[in-house]
Protein backbone atom coordinates (compact mmCIF):
# COMPACT_ATOMS: atom_id res chain seq x y z
CA UNK A 1 0.00 0.00 0.00
CA UNK A 2 2.78 2.58 0.81
CA UNK A 3 4.71 1.97 -2.38
CA UNK A 4 1.33 3.23 -4.43
CA UNK A 5 1.27 6.22 -2.25
CA UNK A 6 5.26 6.91 -2.70
CA UNK A 7 4.66 5.90 -6.81
CA UNK A 8 1.73 8.30 -7.21
CA UNK A 9 3.41 10.98 -5.11
CA UNK A 10 6.32 11.10 -6.37
CA UNK A 11 4.70 10.72 -10.31
CA UNK A 12 2.90 14.00 -9.12
CA UNK A 13 5.89 15.50 -8.50
CA UNK A 14 7.63 14.70 -11.88
CA UNK A 15 4.07 15.76 -13.72
CA UNK A 16 3.88 19.51 -11.41
CA UNK A 17 7.53 19.77 -12.13
CA UNK A 18 7.77 19.12 -15.96
CA UNK A 19 4.48 21.57 -16.42
CA UNK A 20 6.76 24.56 -14.03
CA UNK A 21 9.46 23.83 -16.48
CA UNK A 22 8.02 24.70 -19.45
CA UNK A 23 6.00 27.43 -18.15
CA UNK A 24 8.66 29.09 -16.75
CA UNK A 25 10.93 31.91 -18.30
CA UNK A 26 13.72 32.11 -15.80
CA UNK A 27 16.07 29.95 -17.15
CA UNK A 28 18.03 29.47 -13.75
CA UNK A 29 15.47 28.35 -12.70
CA UNK A 30 14.54 26.01 -14.95
CA UNK A 31 18.33 24.22 -14.78
CA UNK A 32 17.40 23.84 -10.51
CA UNK A 33 13.85 22.47 -11.70
CA UNK A 34 15.94 20.10 -14.12
CA UNK A 35 17.97 18.89 -11.50
CA UNK A 36 14.82 18.15 -9.23
CA UNK A 37 13.37 16.24 -12.12
CA UNK A 38 16.70 13.96 -11.70
CA UNK A 39 16.45 13.12 -8.48
CA UNK A 40 12.81 12.55 -8.96
CA UNK A 41 13.30 9.78 -11.82
CA UNK A 42 16.36 8.43 -9.10
CA UNK A 43 13.71 8.20 -6.73
CA UNK A 44 11.23 6.63 -8.72
CA UNK A 45 13.78 3.84 -10.54
CA UNK A 46 14.91 3.14 -6.15
CA UNK A 47 11.47 2.23 -5.79
CA UNK A 48 10.87 -0.15 -9.04
CA UNK A 49 14.16 -1.94 -7.94
CA UNK A 50 16.40 -1.38 -10.46
CA UNK A 51 19.46 0.32 -8.56
CA UNK A 52 21.95 0.26 -10.72
CA UNK A 53 20.31 2.86 -13.08
CA UNK A 54 19.16 4.88 -10.21
CA UNK A 55 22.80 5.38 -9.24
CA UNK A 56 23.92 6.29 -12.87
CA UNK A 57 21.03 9.37 -13.00
CA UNK A 58 21.46 10.25 -9.79
CA UNK A 59 24.95 10.98 -10.84
CA UNK A 60 24.87 11.83 -14.18
CA UNK A 61 21.64 13.94 -14.09
CA UNK A 62 21.29 15.53 -11.01
CA UNK A 63 25.08 16.11 -11.04
CA UNK A 64 26.96 16.21 -14.41
CA UNK A 65 24.25 17.69 -16.19
CA UNK A 66 23.24 20.17 -14.14
CA UNK A 67 26.81 21.35 -13.94
CA UNK A 68 26.99 21.92 -17.16
CA UNK A 69 23.83 23.17 -17.91
CA UNK A 70 25.05 25.88 -15.35
CA UNK A 71 27.90 26.42 -17.11
CA UNK A 72 26.17 27.26 -20.35
CA UNK A 73 23.93 29.55 -18.34
CA UNK A 74 27.18 31.43 -18.45
CA UNK A 75 27.21 32.24 -21.72
CA UNK A 76 23.48 33.09 -22.52
CA UNK A 77 21.11 35.42 -21.17
CA UNK A 78 18.86 34.44 -17.83
CA UNK A 79 16.03 35.26 -18.80
CA UNK A 80 13.90 33.51 -22.20
CA UNK A 81 12.22 36.06 -24.02
CA UNK A 82 8.37 35.15 -24.95
CA UNK A 83 7.70 33.60 -27.98
CA UNK A 84 4.43 36.46 -28.57
CA UNK A 85 4.93 40.15 -28.20
CA UNK A 86 2.79 42.45 -29.30
CA UNK A 87 5.48 42.96 -31.93
CA UNK A 88 4.95 39.51 -33.23
CA UNK A 89 1.84 38.99 -32.39
CA UNK A 90 0.98 34.86 -32.37
CA UNK A 91 -0.44 34.01 -36.04
CA UNK A 92 -0.98 30.71 -36.43
CA UNK A 93 -3.99 29.17 -34.66
CA UNK A 94 -2.78 25.50 -33.18
CA UNK A 95 -5.74 23.33 -33.47
CA UNK A 96 -4.23 21.48 -35.87
CA UNK A 97 -1.26 20.67 -34.71
CA UNK A 98 -3.53 19.74 -31.77
CA UNK A 99 -5.57 17.62 -33.34
CA UNK A 100 -2.62 15.45 -34.75
CA UNK A 101 -0.86 15.32 -31.21
CA UNK A 102 -4.17 13.98 -29.79
CA UNK A 103 -4.73 11.34 -32.55
CA UNK A 104 -1.32 10.26 -32.17
CA UNK A 105 -1.66 10.28 -28.53
CA UNK A 106 -4.87 7.94 -28.74
CA UNK A 107 -3.32 5.41 -31.04
CA UNK A 108 -0.27 4.89 -28.79
CA UNK A 109 -2.22 4.82 -25.83
CA UNK A 110 -4.55 1.91 -27.73
CA UNK A 111 -1.41 -0.06 -28.73
CA UNK A 112 -0.74 0.16 -24.82
CA UNK A 113 -3.87 -1.85 -24.08
CA UNK A 114 -1.77 -4.87 -25.56
CA UNK A 115 0.98 -4.42 -23.62
CA UNK A 116 1.46 -7.14 -21.22
CA UNK A 117 0.86 -6.31 -16.93
CA UNK A 118 4.18 -4.88 -15.02
CA UNK A 119 6.16 -7.61 -13.93
CA UNK A 120 4.02 -10.17 -15.12
CA UNK A 121 6.46 -13.19 -15.32
CA UNK A 122 4.93 -14.70 -18.23
CA UNK A 123 5.79 -11.69 -20.59
CA UNK A 124 8.04 -11.86 -23.81
CA UNK A 125 10.60 -10.06 -22.20
CA UNK A 126 10.98 -12.14 -19.11
CA UNK A 127 11.10 -15.95 -20.59
CA UNK A 128 13.58 -15.93 -23.36
CA UNK A 129 16.73 -15.01 -22.36
CA UNK A 130 16.63 -13.41 -18.86
CA UNK A 131 15.42 -16.42 -17.40
CA UNK A 132 18.66 -18.03 -19.00
CA UNK A 133 20.83 -15.13 -17.26
CA UNK A 134 19.28 -15.36 -14.00
CA UNK A 135 19.71 -19.02 -13.88
CA UNK A 136 23.02 -19.32 -15.53
CA UNK A 137 25.18 -15.89 -14.52
CA UNK A 138 26.78 -17.15 -11.08
CA UNK A 139 28.12 -19.76 -12.37
CA UNK A 140 29.01 -18.76 -15.90
CA UNK A 141 30.87 -15.85 -15.20
CA UNK A 142 31.56 -16.27 -11.05
CA UNK A 143 29.64 -12.80 -10.47
CA UNK A 144 27.22 -12.32 -8.29
CA UNK A 145 25.25 -8.90 -9.48
CA UNK A 146 23.53 -10.06 -12.69
CA UNK A 147 23.70 -6.36 -14.30
CA UNK A 148 27.21 -6.04 -14.30
CA UNK A 149 27.45 -10.10 -16.03
CA UNK A 150 25.43 -9.26 -18.59
CA UNK A 151 26.54 -5.43 -19.06
CA UNK A 152 30.11 -6.73 -19.22
CA UNK A 153 30.39 -10.14 -20.59
CA UNK A 154 27.21 -11.21 -21.98
CA UNK A 155 26.60 -8.27 -23.73
CA UNK A 156 29.62 -7.10 -24.18
CA UNK A 157 29.87 -5.93 -27.67
CA UNK A 158 27.11 -3.35 -26.49
CA UNK A 159 29.34 -2.09 -23.83
CA UNK A 160 32.34 -1.53 -26.26
CA UNK A 161 29.88 0.39 -28.36
CA UNK A 162 28.48 2.81 -25.78
CA UNK A 163 31.99 3.77 -24.65
CA UNK A 164 32.91 4.48 -28.05
CA UNK A 165 29.78 6.37 -28.28
CA UNK A 166 31.23 8.31 -25.21
CA UNK A 167 34.49 9.16 -26.21
CA UNK A 168 33.11 10.40 -29.78
CA UNK A 169 30.87 12.70 -27.30
CA UNK A 170 34.19 14.22 -25.72
CA UNK A 171 35.86 14.32 -29.18
CA UNK A 172 33.28 15.83 -30.72
CA UNK A 173 33.01 18.63 -27.41
CA UNK A 174 36.48 19.26 -27.81
CA UNK A 175 36.60 20.03 -31.77
CA UNK A 176 33.42 22.56 -31.26
CA UNK A 177 34.60 24.58 -28.08
CA UNK A 178 37.76 22.33 -26.91
CA UNK A 179 40.96 23.99 -28.15
CA UNK A 180 43.69 25.66 -26.63
CA UNK A 181 43.44 29.27 -25.30
CA UNK A 182 46.37 31.87 -24.37
CA UNK A 183 46.30 32.03 -20.56
CA UNK A 184 45.82 35.77 -19.67
CA UNK A 185 48.91 36.32 -17.47
CA UNK A 186 47.98 39.57 -16.05
CA UNK A 187 44.76 38.78 -13.88
CA UNK A 188 46.28 37.12 -11.49
CA UNK A 189 48.55 39.51 -10.08
CA UNK A 190 45.73 42.12 -10.01
CA UNK A 191 43.28 40.07 -8.03
CA UNK A 192 45.89 39.00 -5.17
CA UNK A 193 45.14 41.97 -3.04
CA UNK A 194 41.32 41.61 -3.20
CA UNK A 195 41.39 38.40 -2.26
CA UNK A 196 39.45 37.09 0.31
CA UNK A 197 39.81 33.35 0.88
CA UNK A 198 36.53 31.68 1.88
CA UNK A 199 38.18 29.78 4.57
CA UNK A 200 34.79 27.21 5.30
CA UNK A 201 34.25 26.47 1.67
CA UNK A 202 37.98 25.51 0.65
CA UNK A 203 38.54 23.46 4.17
CA UNK A 204 35.65 21.36 3.69
CA UNK A 205 35.95 21.02 0.19
CA UNK A 206 39.95 19.56 1.04
CA UNK A 207 38.25 17.50 3.62
CA UNK A 208 35.95 16.21 1.38
CA UNK A 209 37.74 15.50 -2.80
CA UNK A 210 39.66 12.47 -1.28
CA UNK A 211 36.97 10.86 0.26
CA UNK A 212 34.86 11.05 -2.68
CA UNK A 213 37.75 9.92 -5.38
CA UNK A 214 37.88 7.11 -2.59
CA UNK A 215 34.17 6.35 -2.97
CA UNK A 216 34.46 6.08 -6.66
CA UNK A 217 37.28 3.52 -6.08
CA UNK A 218 35.22 1.41 -3.83
CA UNK A 219 31.74 1.99 -6.37
CA UNK A 220 34.23 0.77 -9.36
CA UNK A 221 35.45 -2.57 -7.60
CA UNK A 222 32.22 -3.40 -5.72
CA UNK A 223 30.43 -3.38 -9.09
CA UNK A 224 31.01 -6.89 -9.09
CA UNK A 225 28.70 -7.27 -6.05
CA UNK A 226 26.14 -4.57 -5.30
CA UNK A 227 25.02 -1.43 -7.51
CA UNK A 228 27.70 0.03 -8.89
CA UNK A 229 29.91 -0.64 -11.97
CA UNK A 230 32.45 1.56 -14.30
CA UNK A 231 29.91 4.16 -15.38
CA UNK A 232 28.70 5.40 -12.10
CA UNK A 233 32.44 5.40 -11.05
CA UNK A 234 33.93 7.29 -13.69
CA UNK A 235 31.12 10.15 -13.17
CA UNK A 236 31.80 10.17 -9.16
CA UNK A 237 35.64 10.51 -9.92
CA UNK A 238 35.46 13.25 -12.03
CA UNK A 239 32.39 14.79 -9.59
CA UNK A 240 35.34 15.21 -7.40
CA UNK A 241 37.39 17.13 -9.72
CA UNK A 242 34.44 19.62 -10.83
CA UNK A 243 34.76 19.90 -6.91
CA UNK A 244 38.02 20.88 -7.10
CA UNK A 245 37.57 23.17 -9.73
CA UNK A 246 34.69 24.72 -8.59
CA UNK A 247 36.27 26.11 -5.71
CA UNK A 248 39.62 26.42 -5.82
CA UNK A 249 39.61 27.93 -9.92
CA UNK A 250 40.03 26.45 -13.32
CA UNK A 251 43.34 27.47 -13.32
CA UNK A 252 44.52 25.25 -10.42
CA UNK A 253 42.10 22.32 -11.59
CA UNK A 254 44.01 22.58 -15.01
CA UNK A 255 47.63 22.33 -12.89
CA UNK A 256 46.46 19.44 -11.61
CA UNK A 257 45.25 17.50 -14.57
CA UNK A 258 46.43 19.06 -17.87
CA UNK A 259 44.69 18.52 -20.52
CA UNK A 260 46.84 16.44 -22.49
CA UNK A 261 46.18 13.55 -20.18
CA UNK A 262 42.72 13.60 -20.15
CA UNK A 263 42.37 13.05 -24.17
CA UNK A 264 44.95 10.00 -23.79
CA UNK A 265 43.32 8.97 -20.59
CA UNK A 266 40.40 9.02 -22.53
CA UNK A 267 41.70 7.52 -25.27
CA UNK A 268 43.04 4.72 -23.04
CA UNK A 269 40.14 3.87 -21.83
CA UNK A 270 38.96 2.34 -24.85
CA UNK A 271 42.03 1.01 -26.13
CA UNK A 272 42.15 -1.06 -22.37
CA UNK A 273 38.59 -2.31 -23.28
CA UNK A 274 39.30 -3.16 -27.03
CA UNK A 275 42.64 -4.41 -26.37
CA UNK A 276 40.70 -7.19 -24.21
CA UNK A 277 38.84 -8.36 -27.05
CA UNK A 278 42.10 -8.10 -29.12
CA UNK A 279 43.84 -10.45 -26.12
CA UNK A 280 40.96 -13.07 -26.61
CA UNK A 281 41.18 -13.39 -30.73
CA UNK A 282 45.38 -13.69 -30.45
CA UNK A 283 44.83 -15.95 -27.49
CA UNK A 284 42.67 -18.39 -30.18
CA UNK A 285 38.96 -17.43 -28.68
CA UNK A 286 36.42 -15.17 -29.89
CA UNK A 287 36.68 -11.57 -29.84
CA UNK A 288 35.88 -10.12 -26.29
CA UNK A 289 35.20 -14.00 -25.38
CA UNK A 290 37.16 -13.65 -21.60
CA UNK A 291 37.76 -17.39 -21.33
CA UNK A 292 41.23 -17.66 -22.28
CA UNK A 293 41.95 -14.93 -20.28
CA UNK A 294 42.46 -16.70 -17.24
CA UNK A 295 43.21 -20.64 -16.15
CA UNK A 296 40.14 -21.58 -16.09
CA UNK A 297 36.70 -20.16 -17.21
CA UNK A 298 35.94 -18.54 -13.88
CA UNK A 299 39.17 -16.84 -13.27
CA UNK A 300 39.21 -16.00 -16.84
CA UNK A 301 35.86 -14.02 -16.66
CA UNK A 302 36.90 -12.58 -13.60
CA UNK A 303 39.58 -10.82 -14.89
CA UNK A 304 38.32 -9.93 -18.19
CA UNK A 305 35.20 -8.26 -16.56
CA UNK A 306 37.68 -6.58 -14.06
CA UNK A 307 39.77 -4.92 -17.37
CA UNK A 308 36.50 -3.83 -18.58
CA UNK A 309 34.87 -2.31 -16.37
CA UNK A 310 38.49 -0.23 -15.58
CA UNK A 311 38.44 1.03 -19.23
CA UNK A 312 34.68 2.07 -18.94
CA UNK A 313 35.53 4.06 -15.88
CA UNK A 314 38.88 5.58 -17.38
CA UNK A 315 36.73 6.68 -20.39
CA UNK A 316 33.84 8.11 -18.72
CA UNK A 317 35.96 9.91 -16.07
CA UNK A 318 38.39 11.65 -18.42
CA UNK A 319 34.96 12.52 -20.75
CA UNK A 320 33.14 13.64 -18.34
CA UNK A 321 36.35 16.47 -17.10
CA UNK A 322 36.98 17.34 -21.16
CA UNK A 323 33.37 18.29 -21.09
CA UNK A 324 33.47 20.22 -18.20
CA UNK A 325 36.50 21.82 -18.87
CA UNK A 326 35.75 22.75 -22.21
CA UNK A 327 32.11 24.23 -21.27
CA UNK A 328 33.33 25.64 -18.44
CA UNK A 329 36.73 27.32 -19.77
CA UNK A 330 34.41 29.24 -22.48
CA UNK A 331 33.90 33.11 -23.02
CA UNK A 332 37.20 33.65 -21.09
CA UNK A 333 39.43 35.71 -22.95
CA UNK B 1 6.96 2.91 11.42
CA UNK B 2 8.99 3.37 8.14
CA UNK B 3 5.53 4.04 6.90
CA UNK B 4 5.15 7.47 8.97
CA UNK B 5 8.68 8.18 8.11
CA UNK B 6 7.65 7.92 4.48
CA UNK B 7 4.72 10.16 4.83
CA UNK B 8 6.60 13.11 6.79
CA UNK B 9 9.45 13.02 4.51
CA UNK B 10 7.11 13.11 0.97
CA UNK B 11 5.35 15.79 2.70
CA UNK B 12 8.58 18.20 3.07
CA UNK B 13 9.47 17.39 -0.36
CA UNK B 14 6.39 18.57 -1.38
CA UNK B 15 6.74 21.51 0.71
CA UNK B 16 10.31 22.66 -0.60
CA UNK B 17 8.69 21.55 -4.26
CA UNK B 18 6.59 24.69 -3.66
CA UNK B 19 9.09 26.82 -2.49
CA UNK B 20 11.48 26.34 -5.51
CA UNK B 21 8.82 26.77 -7.83
CA UNK B 22 7.36 29.78 -6.33
CA UNK B 23 10.25 31.63 -4.42
CA UNK B 24 11.03 35.11 -5.56
CA UNK B 25 14.54 35.12 -5.10
CA UNK B 26 17.16 33.00 -7.54
CA UNK B 27 18.44 32.11 -3.46
CA UNK B 28 15.28 30.94 -2.48
CA UNK B 29 15.69 28.30 -5.41
CA UNK B 30 18.85 26.97 -4.64
CA UNK B 31 17.86 26.73 -0.90
CA UNK B 32 14.81 24.58 -1.78
CA UNK B 33 16.35 22.26 -3.81
CA UNK B 34 19.27 21.52 -1.58
CA UNK B 35 16.92 21.04 0.89
CA UNK B 36 14.67 19.23 -1.46
CA UNK B 37 17.89 16.89 -2.29
CA UNK B 38 18.32 16.10 1.39
CA UNK B 39 15.23 14.93 1.84
CA UNK B 40 15.29 12.40 -1.61
CA UNK B 41 18.55 11.01 0.10
CA UNK B 42 16.41 10.02 3.29
CA UNK B 43 13.82 8.47 1.49
CA UNK B 44 15.87 6.63 -0.36
CA UNK B 45 17.91 5.73 2.64
CA UNK B 46 14.29 4.60 4.40
CA UNK B 47 13.28 3.02 1.16
CA UNK B 48 16.55 1.07 1.60
CA UNK B 49 15.49 -0.47 5.00
CA UNK B 50 11.94 -0.77 4.11
CA UNK B 51 12.39 -3.11 0.79
CA UNK B 52 15.62 -4.79 2.72
CA UNK B 53 18.31 -4.15 0.22
CA UNK B 54 20.97 -2.22 1.65
CA UNK B 55 23.18 -1.44 -0.66
CA UNK B 56 20.66 1.36 -1.88
CA UNK B 57 22.46 3.14 0.50
CA UNK B 58 25.17 3.48 -2.11
CA UNK B 59 22.83 5.64 -3.88
CA UNK B 60 21.98 7.80 -0.79
CA UNK B 61 25.36 8.84 -0.28
CA UNK B 62 26.61 9.61 -3.55
CA UNK B 63 23.35 11.68 -3.98
CA UNK B 64 24.59 13.38 -0.48
CA UNK B 65 28.01 14.10 -2.51
CA UNK B 66 26.17 15.21 -6.07
CA UNK B 67 23.97 17.42 -4.04
CA UNK B 68 26.78 19.44 -2.43
CA UNK B 69 28.57 19.85 -5.71
CA UNK B 70 25.55 20.76 -7.57
CA UNK B 71 24.59 23.86 -4.86
CA UNK B 72 28.01 25.08 -4.88
CA UNK B 73 27.73 25.17 -8.90
CA UNK B 74 24.58 27.10 -8.51
CA UNK B 75 25.80 29.94 -5.95
CA UNK B 76 29.08 30.11 -8.26
CA UNK B 77 27.37 31.17 -11.34
CA UNK B 78 24.98 32.99 -9.49
CA UNK B 79 27.47 35.24 -7.99
CA UNK B 80 30.01 34.92 -10.57
CA UNK B 81 28.39 34.55 -13.46
CA UNK B 82 30.84 32.06 -14.85
CA UNK B 83 33.14 28.99 -13.65
CA UNK B 84 36.43 30.53 -14.27
CA UNK B 85 38.18 32.34 -11.17
CA UNK B 86 38.38 30.66 -7.63
CA UNK B 87 35.46 30.80 -5.65
CA UNK B 88 36.81 33.46 -3.44
CA UNK B 89 36.97 36.10 -5.92
CA UNK B 90 34.98 38.90 -5.48
CA UNK B 91 36.17 41.74 -7.08
CA UNK B 92 33.85 40.12 -9.94
CA UNK B 93 30.64 39.60 -7.66
CA UNK B 94 27.61 40.72 -9.91
CA UNK B 95 24.62 42.54 -7.98
CA UNK B 96 22.21 40.78 -6.57
CA UNK B 97 19.93 38.12 -8.99
CA UNK B 98 16.15 38.73 -7.56
CA UNK B 99 14.39 38.64 -10.42
CA UNK C 1 11.38 -4.76 21.22
CA UNK C 2 13.40 -1.50 22.96
CA UNK C 3 15.30 -1.12 19.99
CA UNK C 4 11.77 -1.03 17.81
CA UNK C 5 10.61 1.67 20.25
CA UNK C 6 13.68 3.84 20.07
CA UNK C 7 13.49 3.58 16.42
CA UNK C 8 9.90 4.45 16.19
CA UNK C 9 10.73 7.72 18.43
CA UNK C 10 13.73 8.59 16.29
CA UNK C 11 11.88 8.19 13.20
CA UNK C 12 9.18 9.91 14.36
CA UNK C 13 10.54 12.71 15.31
CA UNK C 14 13.27 13.38 12.70
CA UNK C 15 9.66 13.32 10.45
CA UNK C 16 7.95 15.74 12.25
CA UNK C 17 11.33 18.20 12.45
CA UNK C 18 11.40 17.78 8.44
CA UNK C 19 7.14 18.99 8.39
CA UNK C 20 8.13 21.83 10.50
CA UNK C 21 11.30 22.64 7.83
CA UNK C 22 9.02 22.32 4.98
CA UNK C 23 6.39 24.66 6.69
CA UNK C 24 9.20 26.74 7.68
CA UNK C 25 10.53 27.31 4.26
CA UNK C 26 7.15 27.96 2.78
CA UNK C 27 5.97 30.38 5.36
CA UNK C 28 8.53 32.59 6.74
CA UNK C 29 8.95 36.20 4.92
CA UNK C 30 12.65 36.35 3.59
CA UNK C 31 15.08 34.46 2.00
CA UNK C 32 17.33 34.50 5.60
CA UNK C 33 14.82 33.28 7.81
CA UNK C 34 13.65 30.38 5.49
CA UNK C 35 17.54 29.66 5.67
CA UNK C 36 17.19 29.09 8.65
CA UNK C 37 14.45 26.91 8.57
CA UNK C 38 16.11 24.25 5.86
CA UNK C 39 19.57 24.53 7.57
CA UNK C 40 19.03 23.74 10.97
CA UNK C 41 16.25 21.42 10.91
CA UNK C 42 18.11 19.49 7.62
CA UNK C 43 20.50 18.38 9.58
CA UNK C 44 18.80 17.20 12.51
CA UNK C 45 16.25 15.50 10.51
CA UNK C 46 19.04 13.68 8.81
CA UNK C 47 20.19 12.90 12.16
CA UNK C 48 17.58 11.80 13.97
CA UNK C 49 16.08 9.73 11.23
CA UNK C 50 19.54 7.85 9.77
CA UNK C 51 20.05 7.06 13.64
CA UNK C 52 16.31 5.24 13.77
CA UNK C 53 17.37 3.05 10.71
CA UNK C 54 21.03 2.58 12.14
CA UNK C 55 19.29 0.77 15.06
CA UNK C 56 17.54 -1.07 12.33
CA UNK C 57 20.69 -2.51 11.19
CA UNK C 58 22.79 -3.40 14.09
CA UNK C 59 26.36 -3.82 13.92
CA UNK C 60 26.76 -4.12 9.93
CA UNK C 61 27.89 -2.74 7.19
CA UNK C 62 25.06 -0.96 6.62
CA UNK C 63 25.46 0.67 9.79
CA UNK C 64 28.65 2.14 8.66
CA UNK C 65 27.26 3.28 5.47
CA UNK C 66 24.46 4.89 7.03
CA UNK C 67 27.70 6.70 9.60
CA UNK C 68 28.88 7.66 6.48
CA UNK C 69 25.98 9.61 5.07
CA UNK C 70 25.64 11.31 8.37
CA UNK C 71 28.89 12.38 8.31
CA UNK C 72 28.61 13.55 4.76
CA UNK C 73 25.47 15.66 5.51
CA UNK C 74 26.20 17.18 8.59
CA UNK C 75 29.74 18.62 6.87
CA UNK C 76 28.39 19.49 3.76
CA UNK C 77 24.52 20.79 4.90
CA UNK C 78 25.86 23.74 6.87
CA UNK C 79 28.86 24.23 4.68
CA UNK C 80 25.74 24.86 1.81
CA UNK C 81 24.02 27.01 4.05
CA UNK C 82 26.94 29.27 4.80
CA UNK C 83 28.23 29.42 1.35
CA UNK C 84 24.35 30.75 0.43
CA UNK C 85 24.10 32.88 2.83
CA UNK C 86 27.66 34.60 2.18
CA UNK C 87 26.47 34.90 -1.66
CA UNK C 88 23.02 36.55 -0.76
CA UNK C 89 24.72 39.50 1.38
CA UNK C 90 27.81 39.95 -0.82
CA UNK C 91 25.50 40.21 -3.45
CA UNK C 92 23.30 43.38 -1.93
CA UNK C 93 19.71 41.14 -0.75
CA UNK C 94 19.01 42.81 2.09
CA UNK C 95 17.23 40.88 5.71
CA UNK C 96 13.68 42.07 6.09
CA UNK C 97 13.75 43.87 9.22
CA UNK C 98 10.56 44.61 10.52
CA UNK C 99 6.80 43.89 9.04
CA UNK C 100 6.56 47.63 7.18
CA UNK C 101 9.72 47.32 5.19
CA UNK C 102 10.11 45.69 1.37
CA UNK C 103 12.67 43.02 1.05
CA UNK C 104 15.65 46.03 -0.01
CA UNK C 105 15.40 48.91 2.25
CA UNK C 106 17.56 49.88 4.49
CA UNK C 107 16.43 49.98 8.30
CA UNK C 108 14.77 52.85 9.77
CA UNK C 109 15.04 53.61 13.33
Amino acid sequence: MIDIIIDITLLTFLAITSVAILRMSNLFAIVMLFGVFSLLSAGLFVVMDAPDVAFTEAAVGAGISTVLMLATLALVKRQQKPHYTEETPQTHRPWLPLLVVIVTGSALVYGTWDIPAFGDPDAPAQTHVARYYIDNALQETGVPNIVTAILASYRGFDTLGEVAVIFTAAVAVLLLIGGRRPKSPATSKDKESKIKPNLILRVVAKFLIPLIILFALYVQFHGDFGPGGGFQAGVIFSAAFILYSLVFGLDSAEKIIPANWLRILAALGLLIYAGVGIASLLLGENYLDYTPLGSNQIAGQHLGILLVELGVGITVAAAMLILFFAFAGRGRD
Amino acid sequence: MFVAAFLAILLSMGLALARALSGPTTYDRIAAVNMFGTKTVLLIGVLAFFSGRTDLLDIALVYALINFIGVIAALKLVTQGNFHASHDDRSEAKQGDAE
Amino acid sequence: MIIDIASWILLLAGGGLGIVGGIGIHRFPDFYSRLHATGITDTLCAMLILLGLGLQAGWSIAAFKLALIFMFLFFTTPTASHALANAAAHSGLKPKLSSNDSDKQAPHD
